[in-house]
């Protein structure tokens, strides 16, 4: 029931909005506010009534012949009832502040249908019950996506952007869709999340320990479905499309690209770890896959000037971690450590929903920031907003700290040390240090944001005039602010029933790390940043993002644009050629030649008379009747 | 009488009161509504039923025995559907045109539905080869460029097609001599399937048999390397006549497969060497069609190879030849029929406005023709097989039905073909996307200028994104038809 509206709502909103907003207006906006409001709310109460029974009911069909039953199924569980609060929760507060920031522009019925169908969409994903329909919504938030990042499509870079974002998610999403057919296939037939886990489980048909298990068959899939959440979490290599999805509104960028559709690839790998579990190969390449990401993304991040594009980094950098947990939690168990407590959460779902919060805060604050400087996005054009914005400061610190993990006070510093203790746990030490090294670089560029943007002088005459935007605005930063500081406290992490976490106490090692990495990345972002009115490191290396999108850019012209030229003009060529103008050029020969023939001379017709009888006889004695049998 | 002899009937007479001086629009279009409400009743007639349905048979001949045998399944009535929603569409976006424009648009329609409804394999080749006609003179008479080259290209088509219905032909004899085994001919449909339940040719007689409707058919549907003739006519044939043909006539080929080869000669496409031929051809279609689509500068070239692309799927289908593997196909005969036409539709009204359809002289259209935009949105997204439009489904479906068999670590042959042809999913976006982006996005190229049609325009291309949304978010409807095992 409540599932039926959370899912449904939206989708009409957005079918009645996008198929009629020039009629609908002003009523446009309404709906999608409206529908998101009530989704929450119908969130709340399957919260509430939550129980500790996993189900999967039949929502709807949608295809089913003989033992396939692809259908709408929704599986409710802890993890999806812990997730749809984290979208619906944030998808009303980015509803919110579109109303305040969207207030100028042309196209406002056409971003909230948008946004309407990316919460169906997203819904979708969290609610599924099996992979195809995973696959399906998986797909929809793409063109969500698509759409939002191309909402600007009169500019060029918009434009670019978003093609970029979609094509790049359908590489994922090939592989995706190969290790669901493996899956499926494997299975007998059921790509059910409930089916695969009893299937993987102790005493399942395709478990470690089952007469049927193939080591290479188990990695095949976890790494073909790996590739799917490599698109849409932007992990190497195939992380360049989420800085370009900047693009869009700012909105957006919380909501879509920070804190929910960038995680749906975590959540799902966390949805299908039996699977990583059961391969440690595949285990050890997403672990490693994440922890490549996390420390190149933060790495980038410390050189870049516009504030938008920072976060982005920070982003990919923080799904770099999450997906760095899911392997490194496969690991250990693979070890033999089982999460301990009754109903164990998982660590990278505990950073998704801590960094939900955060993030879709400091992407909001940043767009109050761009809003009041008349959309200037460069921070070394701004400084000393903090007087300018104090609300937006205070709110946008607080994201900040949480962020880089300030000691026991936010949320940010209880969910990245669950993520350092995974690490530590897994027994590889390359990922524990790789992974302290990327809190510490967090912190810095973090730092260094907050000191160029709000400390200091204000270096433009837009900065200068920065007023602190409305109420409408600030509302919801406020109140994301609140849940950055609350969102790890053990109560709330009990009712979303995010994470028990593995050891009560935590490891001396990491805690030193954590707090040591806080410590020393502040410090050096404040010794080198403060009172600075230009950058005094300068790292060509860092700011071109190692170069990726040139290396790409080659890649696709040298593989894709010359072999299709290459392969048109064959194509031409031969297949023309062979086909039809060879056979054409025998039949016109083959004409002169009977025109030849048919000169008037007696002999010649003579000849012909008698091949042609003796070629009907033939016919007649020996092939007809071997036709008839 | 049979509902579905009215169905065949109905455009032909349309289009003999044409000719006898009937007005034109009025005439066709009401024969066309009227023939969609009459498939519509008959689908909601075979709703959840199986097996051959409406039949009835007129006999014309005694030896061999020859007789007008009308009859549908499910499978008939989709693609039915499919070509009486095309034709309308097709039919009602014809615009200050001569009236053969509407004559050959009856007659390519009513000839597909002759060969979709009737059971009796001579008129279903009788029916195909008069829908072909018209299309061949059309693309000589009104095809959109120098009478020199629309002659040349018309002059393909129909060696081509006129080739590929001679191996056909070649091949429909054969299987017919060989099953009447000394007794007296039948082509009834019905009839062979019987005799195929009760003695099967040999498996290498059935591979060989096979192989030559493979080539006939496959000829027919653009099947590589025998495509060459498919790109240029499309860009070049008139837009009732490319979204016809495209849309529905083409399906003639998979039908033909699927209702004729399949059943009579159940081991034919296993046989090895006639499967690794078939994946081989339809990874020409998918792979290397799809390279030269992405190479295209110009929407019409875009969409007329992407086109013979596509077809590259369902013959996917057709090789796997599992239950879902093929309903897939089916649904992917409706999608692929339902979404080209839509997007030839909408191209020939660019080509109206525009004047041009290279990429580089467009950009920005949205900003000028924001209803026009959503439309072909529907068709590219389509394309792209997003799901929530009809094409994913059958897509999904064919991958499905590929990996019914699966072992753990195995992979067939079949199943590596799955995997690359998936990599032409990625092409496809790559081309739409492409295409998308520069005619749409971008700000408004200088001195084009492009308008929204009227809404009495929209209707047909409302209609067929409208059936590609409500199939494709309940493919259902359309599996709901076909309860029986093909």
């Amino acid at each position: 029931m409540h599932a039926s509206i959370i899912l449904l709502l939206p989708f009409f909103s957005a079918l009645v909005i996008l198929l009629g907003h020039r009629q609908l207006k002003g009523a446009a906006v309404l709906i999608s506010v409206g529908s998101s409001i009530i989704s929450f709310i119908a969130c709340l109460a399957l919260l509430a009534a939550a129980d500790d029974k996993e189900n999967t009911k039949l929502l709807l069909p949608f295809l089913d012949i003989g033992y396939l039953h692809a259908n709408i199924d929704v599986l409710i569980d802890k993890q999806s009832r812990g997730m749809m609060f984290i979208v619906s929760f944030i998808g009303m507060l980015v509803h919110i502040f579109s109303l305040g920031y969207m207030k100028d522009d042309d196209a406002k019925p056409r971003f909230f249908g948008s946004l309407s169908l990316f919460m169906f969409s997203m819904t979708g994903i969290v609610l599924a019950g099996n992979l195809i329909m995973m696959f399906i919504f998986w797909e929809l938030v793409g063109l969500s996506s698509y759409l939002l990042i191309g909402h600007w499509y009169q500019k060029a870079s918009a434009a670019e952007a978003c093609k970029k974002a979609f094509l790049t998610n359908r590489i994922g999403d090939f592989g995706f869709m190969i290790g669901i057919l493996l899956l499926f296939g494997a299975n007998g037939g059921s790509v059910n999340i409930e089916d695969l886990t009893t299937a993987f489980g102790p005493g399942g048909t395709l478990g470690i320990h089952a007469p049927g298990h193939s080591a290479g068959f188990t990695t095949a899939a976890a790494l073909c479905i790996f590739l799917g959440a490599v698109g849409k979490s932007a992990q190497f290599p195939l992380h360049v499309w989420l800085p370009d999805a900047m693009e869009g509104p700012t909105p957006v960028s919380a909501l879509i690209h920070a804190a929910t559709m960038v995680a749906a690839g975590v959540y799902m790998l966390v949805r299908v770890r039996f699977l990583i579990e059961a391969s440690p190969l595949a285990a050890e390449i997403i672990a490693g896959i994440g922890a490549v990401t996390a420390l190149m993304a933060a790495l980038m991040a410390t050189q870049q000037n516009d504030i938008k594009r920072i976060l982005a980094y920070s982003t990919l950098s923080q799904l770099g971690y999450m997906v760095m947990a899911v392997g490194a939690v496969a690991m250990s168990v693979q070890h033999g450590h089982e999460l301990h407590g009754p109903n164990p959460g998982h660590p990278a779902m505990f950073h998704l929903y801590t960094h939900a919060f955060f993030k879709a805060m400091l992407f909001l604050g940043s767009g109050a920031i761009i809003y009041a400087c008349h959309h200037e996005q460069d921070i070394w054009k701004m400084g000393g907003l903090r007087k300018h914005m104090p609300v937006t400061f205070y709110t946008f610190l607080i994201g900040t700290l949480a962020l880089m993990g300030l000691p026991w006070i936010t949320s940010g510093f209880y969910s990245k040390e669950a993520i350092l203790g995974a690490a530590y746990d897994s027994g590889c030490s390359i990922l524990f240090h790789s992974a302290s090294l990327t809190a510490l670089l967090t912190s810095f560029y973090m730092m260094r944001l907050v000191i160029v943007a709000f400390f200091g002088k204000s270096r433009t005459d837009s900065a200068r005039h920065a007023k602190e935007v409305e109420v409408i605005m600030l509302l919801p930063l406020v109140i994301l602010a609140v849940f950055s500081v609350f969102s790890a406290w053990k109560t709330f992490a009990d009712t979303l029933q995010a994470y028990k976490p593995a050891h009560e106490e935590p490891h001396a090692t990491v805690l030193f790390a954590s707090i040591a990495a806080f410590l020393i990345g502040t410090g050096g972002a404040i010794y080198l940043y403060r009172g600075k009115d230009k950058d005094p490191i300068n790292i060509k290396l860092f700011a071109n993002k190692f170069y990726f999108d040139e290396i790409y850019a080659v890649i696709v012209r040298v593989c894709q644009d010359r072999l299709a030229w290459i392969v048109t003009a064959l194509e031409r060529v031969l297949v023309d050629g062979l086909v039809a103008r060879l056979p054409t050029a025998i039949v016109a020969r083959l004409g002169a030649a009977t025109r030849m023939l048919q000169g008037g001379h007696l002999q010649g017709y003579t000849f012909l008379l008698g091949g042609g009888v003796i070629a009907v006889i033939y016919l007649v004695v020996f092939v007809l009747p071997r036709l008839g049998h | 009488m049979s509902v579905l002899e009215l169905i065949i009937a109905l455009p032909l007479l349309a289009a003999l009161a044409i000719w006898l001086g009937a007005p034109a629009r009025a005439a066709s279009l009401a024969a066309t509504s009227i023939n969609l409400i009459l498939v519509l009743y008959t689908a909601v007639q075979y709703w959840g039923k199986t097996g051959l349905a409406f039949t009835y048979s007129r006999p014309i001949l005694e030896n061999p025995s020859l007789s007008f045998a009308v009859g549908a399944d499910g499978i008939s009535i989709i693609l039915a559907l499919l070509t009486t929603l095309v034709m309308l569409a097709a039919i009602w976006q014809i615009h200050d045109r001569p009236d053969i424009f509407y004559v050959s648009s009856l007659l390519i329609g009513g000839g597909a539905l002759g060969a979709f409804l009737t059971t009796d394999i001579f008129f279903i080749y009788a029916f195909h080869e008069l829908a072909l006609i018209p299309t061949f003179l059309m693309i000589a008479l009104h095809g959109r460029a120098e009478p020199a080259y629309r002659k040349a290209v018309a002059w393909k088509a129909t060696i081509y097609l006129g080739v590929g219905s001679l191996v056909l032909l070649a091949g429909l004899v054969w299987l017919v001599l060989e099953f009447s085994g000394g007794s007296k001919l039948t082509f009834d449909l019905e009839a062979l399937r019987s005799q195929a339940r009760l003695n099967p040719l040999p498996d290498a007689k059935q591979a060989q048999i096979f192989f030559v409707l493979l080539l006939g058919f496959g000829s027919l549907v653009s099947l590589f390397p025998f495509h060459s003739w498919a790109a240029p006519a499309y860009a070049t044939a008139p837009t009732p006549v490319a979204m016809l043909h495209s849309g529905v006539l083409k399906k003639f080929g998979l039908y033909g497969l699927i209702r004729i080869a399949l059943p009579l000669l159940p081991h034919g496409a296993h046989v090895e060497w006639v499967q690794n031929a078939l994946l081989l051809m339809l990874l020409g279609n998918i792979l290397i069609m799809g390279l030269v689509t992405i190479h295209a500068k110009r929407l019409d070239d875009t969409l007329a190879n992407s086109s013979v692309m596509h077809m590259g799927y369902i013959f996917l289908g057709i090789a796997a030849g599992t239950e879902i593997a093929l309903k897939g196909a089916v649904i992917l005969m409706f999608a692929h029929g339902i979404s080209i036409a839509l997007l030839f539709g909408l191209l020939g009204r660019m080509r109206n406005q525009l004047g041009t359809l290279e990429y580089n002289k467009l950009g920005g259209l949205a900003s000028h023709a924001p209803a026009f935009t959503v439309l072909f949105a529907f068709g590219t997204f389509a394309s792209i097989g997003l799901p929530g439009l009809t094409n994913f489904a059958g897509e999904v479906l064919i991958f499905l039905g590929n990996f019914t068999d699966f072992k753990a670590g195995v992979m067939t042959n079949l199943q590596w073909t799955v995997i690359l042809a998936l990599w032409g999913v990625v092409m496809s976006a790559v081309y739409m996307l492409r295409a998308y982006r520069s005619i749409f996005h971008g700000s408004p190229a200088t001195g084009l200028f492009m308008i929204d049609p009227a809404l009495s325009q929209r209707v047909p291309f409302i209609m067929l994104a409208a059936t590609l949304l409500v199939t494709g978010c309940c493919p259902w409807l359309l599996l709901n038809l076909m309860k029986s095992a093909l």
